[in-house]
């Protein structure tokens, strides 16, 4: 849990910097067609524009910040039944964690986990594909695998004890964990 | 077919210490029986000695028998005597209470401590003493000299060996109030009793398998956060690690000469099943492709494995012979048959199998292709046979509880295990 917190804290510095990183870095970039226009005003409205540039530009890493910590908060991501494909709605968030790893360099294990339904060996096979498809896709967002460690528990380790649709769409997951 | 309910209760009187006695309570439940069951009598057995016996060996056989399905045994408080030795039989009294078959016995101490069982069965309608034997039981082996006793009985009158002294390992999870489990693998005997820790651990343990000489256990242990397979003595608590690698290190599986586990790695990338041979340490691969194989076991020769696989699309059971390495698909009906163990005369494959959704287990006979499912319950699974061929023990679901439960191999009897703390799952059944 302190974990966690000390990486979102982490995190957020590095978005900050990187969103700092990029404004500058752009200006230079940009600094060949925006010359003539800014070098004016540079001159001509003064401080106050080139401030609020800033603080839009603040603003927006700001707000860059707190969408990928929220994506960054979601680090459960549900599969169904029978299935192995990661779905629609966790690509955000999975990319919002491949972008960390990349730039963190961070090592992440995947822990695969199944349903109750069938028989305990095959759930930790299927638990172990799920941990693949993920570590698949973060691989594919470029993420080394060096920093990628899958492990299924499949149905060993439940997060809702029922035995009810509701409680097994609960447990057929991946759970992404960040290491040391 | 009509289904008699029989209840025993068990009470053993445990004296820790003198001054201390603990209460322990068993309760199995036969919830269906033969149609007609033997009935049987086991009188108490005869006692000389100056302090109490710990154990009460007619009540642990009428037990015994009783669970099996095929005999009823009689209430010691409705006999109308109580002999212990032959001299004092009157068969008239036993025919009056309908009874088949008498047994009567003696416990003597022993120099050493322990006891010497005498114990004699009659058949009442022949009125003739039909079985007679003496059994020496050191100081806490008078439930095994009872079981033992059991056995006999059971071969006599049935044709099939007894499996009263054998044991099951199984698995329990408690669920403190912090969330943190609590994973025990246990062995028992085989009526629950003597229960016994194997090991204790705060990480998942699965898939116990005995050695064919009943001596040790293989299992998947998560205790280093991944996956991997140990070898422990079940006496001396020795234990090994067989070599593990990157993901799955799961499913052994004994080969009959002891010699050999199979088992499921997915180093290559998806779970494959290995030979590893225990003495020289190293690993043969048996299977190849890119589907889930998993859940190895043995053929009773040695020469084939049967495991489960998805390269159909959905899990079914084959066989691969060893030598030849011809495949075979074993399963056909349903999209959902899995974990398969064959009965010792290869003619049976028990299984779990989905119908409907629902996982029960079932045996197909190999010989006429035909599947017949066993349990009327769900979330069946890791059926074990005993290993006379006439049980099957596996993990259920009861109210929300994990429990153990016990189906004839025809279907004919069924019986409960006791439900006791926690959740119980991956029954073992040892070999005799």
């Amino acid at each position: 849990m302190q974990l966690a917190t000390l990486f979102k804290v982490t995190l957020l510095g590095l978005v900050l910097t990187a969103a700092g990183c990029s404004t500058t870095g752009g200006g230079s970039d940009a600094g060949a067609a925006g010359a003539d226009v800014n070098g004016e005003s540079a001159y001509g409205a003064g401080d106050r524009a080139a401030l609020s540039a800033e603080e839009q530009a603040a603003a927006d890493a700001a707000r860059a910040a707190a969408e990928a910590e929220q994506l960054l908060n979601i680090t459960t991501f549900y599969f169904d039944f029978d299935q192995t494909t990661i779905k629609q709605e966790a690509r955000a968030a999975l990319e919002a964690h491949a972008a960390y790893l990349v730039q963190s360099g961070s090592n992440v294990v995947l822990e695969g986990h199944a349903d109750e339904r069938g028989t305990r060996e095959y759930n930790l096979a299927l638990g172990e594909r799920r941990a693949q498809a993920v570590a698949r896709y973060l691989a594919a967002l470029g993420v080394s695998s060096q920093q990628i460690e899958s492990v299924s528990y499949g149905e060993e380790r439940a997060a809702s004890l029922g035995h009810d649709e509701t409680s097994w769409s609960l447990n057929r997951r991946v759970d992404l964990r960040y290491g040391r | 077919m009509t289904s008699h309910i029989l209840r025993i209760t068990l009470v053993l009187f445990m004296a820790a210490g003198f001054l201390r006695p603990a209460w322990a309570a068993l309760e199995i439940e036969i919830t269906q029986g033969v149609d007609n069951p033997t009935r049987i009598a086991a009188v108490p057995f005869g006692w000389q000695g100056s302090s109490i016996l710990p154990e009460n060996v007619a009540q642990i056989v009428s037990a015994d028998l009783s669970r099996s399905g095929q005999f009823v045994a009689m209430n010691e408080r409705n006999m109308m005597s109580l002999p212990t030795r032959a001299d004092q039989v009157y068969y008239r009294d036993w025919r009056i209470l309908n009874q088949e078959f008498l047994l009567i016995g003696q416990v003597t101490p022993h120099e050493t401590g322990g006891y010497r069982v005498h114990y004699e069965l009659f058949d009442v309608y022949k009125q003739q003493r039909i079985v007679e034997g003496n059994v020496k039981a050191g100081r806490n082996e008078l439930r095994d000299a009872a079981h033992l006793i059991s056995d006999k009985i059971y071969e006599r009158l049935t044709g099939i060996k007894g499996a009263f002294s054998t044991r099951i390992a199984y698995v329990t999870v408690d669920r403190k109030a912090d969330g943190r489990e609590r994973v025990r693998l246990l062995v028992a005997d085989a009526d629950g009793f003597r229960e016994k820790v194997i090991r204790d651990s705060r990480e998942p343990i699965m898939s116990p398998h005995w050695s064919p000489d009943g001596n040790k256990l293989a299992y998947v242990s998560f205790e280093s956060r991944r996956p991997a397979v140990y070898i422990q003595d079940v006496s001396t608590g020795k234990r090994e690690k067989v070599p593990s690698f990157k993901g799955i290190n799961s499913a052994p599986a004994w080969s009959p000469d002891g010699r050999k586990l199979a088992m499921t790695l997915s180093k290559d990338g998806n779970p494959e099943i290995y030979i590893y041979n225990i003495a020289s340490r190293q690993f043969t691969r048996v299977t190849r492709h890119f589907g889930i194989d998993t859940e190895p076991s043995w053929t009773a020769d040695g020469k084939a494995l049967i495991f489960t696989s998805s390269r159909g699309g959905k899990p079914q059971i084959y066989r691969k012979q060893l030598q030849t390495g011809k495949l075979e698909r074993l399963t056909f009906e349903g999209d959902y048959n899995a974990r398969g163990r064959l009965s010792a005369d290869g003619r049976y494959l028990v299984m779990v199998h989905r119908r409907q959704g629902i996982f029960h287990i079932a045996v197909q006979d190999l010989k006429r292709d035909r599947v017949r499912v066993l349990t009327q319950t769900d979330l069946d699974e890791s059926p074990s046979i005993a290993p006379n061929g006439s049980m099957i023990i596996y993990a259920t679901n009861d109210r929300n509880k994990a429990i153990l439960a016990f189906v004839s191999l025809d279907g004919r009897v069924k019986s409960r295990g006791p439900s006791k703390f926690g959740d119980v799952r991956e029954p073992a059944w040892s070999p005799l």
